[in-house]
């Protein structure tokens, strides 16, 4: 099936100069192992084209159900050099959910998804 | 020792809510409270205002609001750590005094950290073997020396630690870790040792959830943000540490926003890197190994964390000027909103060329349609209105300001139906460039100065 993380996660995003990293969370335990087969560095990196102009990398912290992204050159330049409306990333982690997988497991959603 | 303390946060950056730190102190008991008003630019911002009046360059907005909670600090015995101090946390200090002296308050007694502030020592470092290359591109310094306006240590709890244990009430630093800022009362109070590494990384952990006040209590909370109780009145995070390490996150009651697992792991994950490695000067904390349960209705316990030995150097965080920007927006409305922006981009352009104008980068972008999705938004088939925004970066001066002059022309010199150009010409903002770099722990030594009226 195919699900918009909008649906399983919710997201943080900042910035460190020129680098923004998104923090994406599971809403549920079971969700958990589906990001982190699905939601892969390289699946990142062809979802920020255009934007993301550097490579990813990813980081797992399962205690949190999570997944913390790091978007190098995603910024601008980034700090007061960058000339991008959102200079410090805030709205990456609003974009990471945009993001469509299509999931091979079955995988209940709640009839309330965004809740 | 005491069975527990709490450490409430104020201001989780310069400029954020006045009320925080006022509710923080006036509606629930508390023993400490933290505010963090430096960002990675703000020491330059600061040292600039210095340049101008010597008395000046830290956050102004401090003292106002130390004028309006001392009485209640005094009287509960409360102790504030901030970073506000900036470049000139002494004359911080005197300001502070002369509105206790205004309001007859007598026996406060104050403790600054000093010595972050390299910038006048910078050759002299230099001399000794000290690079300051560029961390993140291993650049000389050279490349920059000449356009330097701010050089700061970030500094971590050990100094403010020391201000606690001589009785400083109100402890101003300069740059220090905004984590530092809570951990250090956990050390003053639990005398915990510097090799502790399981406790300092815990300590660390709170200090990383409280430093960015609201957000993580409620605010810009992704999980449920229509559902979070009275953001009007959103309570800012308190720490109540236990000597063994554990931390419960709570806010005052009667207070809004919510504590939960999902607005504390937001939190945890904003602005970080490799969560293995977050590395303070007093230890590298594992964020992989912090433990999130809900005790209670906004309560939160964070335990299990797990800390390694510090490194050998701290963090120095420098700013140089690099050149200017501007940015001003216009904006379009039905039919054809966004044809029209685009069209009058072109035609912006077309004349900026034709002055001869050259800039490092000029950007546009479409608000209401694309400036914070880019290309993942997909373009509405109706389009009522759209602002147009452009930017430019330059080292030339004069460009960017004749920039600023060629936006007002296209309202009657380009497509129809524009309007929102209110605002004036804008004016060229000088650009402030970060520089980061390491250095040895040993060529720089804070000192702490405690003082009571």
């Amino acid at each position: 099936m195919r699900v918009q993380l909008l649906q399983i996660c919710h997201a943080r995003s900042g910035d460190k100069g020129d680098t923004g990293n998104v923090g994406l969370i599971a809403r549920k335990p079971e969700y958990y192992p589906v990001i982190k087969k699905y939601v892969t560095a390289e699946a990142v990196k062809k979802h920020f084209a255009g934007v993301c102009l550097g490579p990813v990398d990813r980081f797992e912290l399962p205690n949190l159900l999570a997944l913390n992204f790091l978007l190098h050159h995603s910024l601008g330049g980034g700090g007061t050099v960058s000339l991008m409306n959102d200079a410090q990333g805030k709205t990456l982690s609003s974009a990471m959910l945009r993001m469509e997988i299509d999931v091979a497991e079955p995988l209940s959603l709640s009839a309330r998804a965004y809740v | 020792m005491k069975e527990k303390i709490r450490i409430a946060s104020g201001q989780g950056f310069w400029g954020d809510l006045l009320t925080a730190p006022v509710d923080q102190v006036t509606k629930g008991p508390i023993d400490y409270m933290m505010m963090d008003y430096l960002a990675e630019v703000t020491m330059s911002i600061m040292q600039k205002q210095k340049m101008k009046n010597p008395a000046l360059g830290y956050a102004k907005d401090l003292v106002p609001l130390m004028e309006r909670i001392l009485p209640v600090i005094m009287e509960k015995k409360i102790r504030v750590i901030t970073n506000g101090g900036g470049v000139n946390p002494i004359g911080c200090r005197d300001a502070i005094f002369a509105a206790a002296t205004k309001l007859g308050i007598t026996g406060l007694t104050i403790g600054v950290v000093v010595g972050d502030d390299i910038l006048l020592q910078l050759d002299a470092l230099r001399s000794k073997g000290v690079a300051l290359k560029n961390m993140e591109t291993d650049e000389n310094l050279d490349a920059v020396r000449d356009r330097l306006v701010s050089a700061n240590v970030y500094f971590g709890a050990k100094p403010i630690v020391e201000a606690l244990d001589r009785g400083a009430q109100i402890v101003l630093t300069g740059r220090t870790t905004d984590t530092a800022l809570t951990y250090a009362p956990m050390i003053h109070e639990f005398g915990w040792s510097w090799s502790d590494w399981d406790k300092l990384a815990a300590g660390v952990v709170a200090g990383h959830i409280n430093e960015c006040g609201g957000q993580a209590t409620g605010g810009n909370f992704s999980a449920d943000w229509k559902n979070v109780p009275d953001l009007a009145h959103i309570g800012f995070p308190i720490a109540e540490a236990y000597p063994n390490g554990d931390v419960i996150f709570t806010k005052h009651d009667g207070t809004g926003g919510l504590v939960t697992v999902q607005s504390v792991s937001e939190q945890l994950l904003y602005e970080i890197g490799d969560p293995t490695k977050y590395i303070t000067p007093e230890c590298v904390a594992d964020f992989t190994t912090i433990r999130l349960d809900q005790v209670g209705k906004n309560r939160v316990k964070v335990s299990g964390v797990k800390g390694k030995p510090n490194t050998d150097s701290y963090k120095v965080s420098m700013s140089y000027a690099d050149g200017y920007t501007a940015i001003s927006t216009l904006t379009y409305a039905w039919p054809d909103a966004l044809e029209k922006a685009k069209k009058a981009d072109e035609i912006l352009r077309t004349r900026l060329a034709d002055l001869g104008l050259s800039f490092d980068e000029i950007r546009t972008e479409f608000l209401g349609l694309n400036s914070c999705h880019g290309p993942m938004a997909p373009i509405p088939a109706l389009i009522n209105e759209v602002v147009l925004r452009i930017g430019v970066r330059g080292r030339d001066f004069s460009a960017v300001e004749r920039f600023g002059k060629e936006i007002a022309p296209l309202i009657l010199t380009g497509p129809p139906a524009v309007t929102g150009f209110a605002g004036g010409r804008p004016k060229p903002s000088e650009v402030i460039a970060y520089w980061p770099a390491l250095m040895p722990k040993d060529a720089v030594t804070p000192s702490v100065i405690v003082e009571t009226i």
